[in-house]
């Protein structure tokens, strides 16, 4: 079956189909890297029983359009697909899904990692914390894609 | 004129509501959508100096106008992967 090489949605991510998709019909493929982010059972100190993902759903998409399109400026010989999940997530189960494919290794594991870098730093989607006592909204980067130091941060620690 | 005011994450619970329609005086900014709301909820106040705003689902700033029926959102410093 078929599947978008962006989204954010509810439902249990899958690898397979996406990672289908993205390494479809290009025989000059090598290397695929994948990354999964996990929701743990612990963070600052905290036991954490699930956590709920909130998104802008219209706005995320766009902005992971973007980071696709930068990702064909930095290394035009690679591909990428992601796949964001909202709502309620248990311990132990995928958040996020990202799949590169390239001719070679390095840019299939850089455009890997400065997607999830990127997807920090610019994504509108936001994680509702409930652990044993309480509940936080958690809050990383203000969204800025305009900002190229950020940006730069991110290709930074992609080829390190 | 009229737009929609969309709130996310911890602004939303602080507001009660991730969704409002409000009446401003034309010509509108989003500032200005941003200091009305204040006006009616302080307690969002705080998030003026980490936010990001967006005009009907795009990237903006607080100095971009606003025309009838945009949807203007204040999001909070974003947590996601």
């Amino acid at each position: 079956m078929s599947v978008p090489l962006i989204a954010v949605a509810t439902g249990a991510l899958d690898l397979q189909a996406l990672t289908q998709e993205v390494t479809g019909q290009r025989p000059g493929d090598g290397a695929v890297a994948t990354f999964i982010g996990l929701v743990r059972d612990h963070n600052q100190g905290r036991r954490v029983s699930f956590l709920d993902y909130e998104a802008y759903v219209p706005l995320a998409v766009r902005a992971l359009h973007r980071i696709v399109d930068e990702i064909r400026q930095a290394w035009p010989d690679t591909r990428v697909g992601v796949h964001h999940r909202t709502g309620r997530i248990e311990i132990g189960e995928a958040s996020i899904i990202i799949v590169a494919v390239s001719p070679h290794r390095a840019n299939a594991f850089a455009a890997c990692r400065y997607t999830i870098e990127r997807v920090k730093q610019i994504v509108p989607i936001w994680k509702h914390e409930h652990f044993e006592g309480g509940e936080v909204w958690l809050e990383g980067a203000t969204a800025d894609p305009d900002d190229e130091s950020a940006r730069a941060a991110a290709y930074r620690i992609a080829c390190a | 004129m009229r737009v929609t005011v969309r709130l996310f994450a911890r602004l939303r619970d602080l507001a009660g509501s991730g969704e409002l329609v409000r009446d401003v005086e034309g010509p509108a900014t989003v500032q200005s959508v941003w200091k009305a709301l204040v006006a009616e909820m302080p307690a969002l106040e705080e998030y003026e100096r980490t936010m990001s705003v967006a005009v009907n689902a795009d990237y903006s700033r607080m100095s971009a106008s606003v025309s009838d029926g945009d949807e203007v959102a204040f999001l909070p410093p974003v947590s996601g992967g």
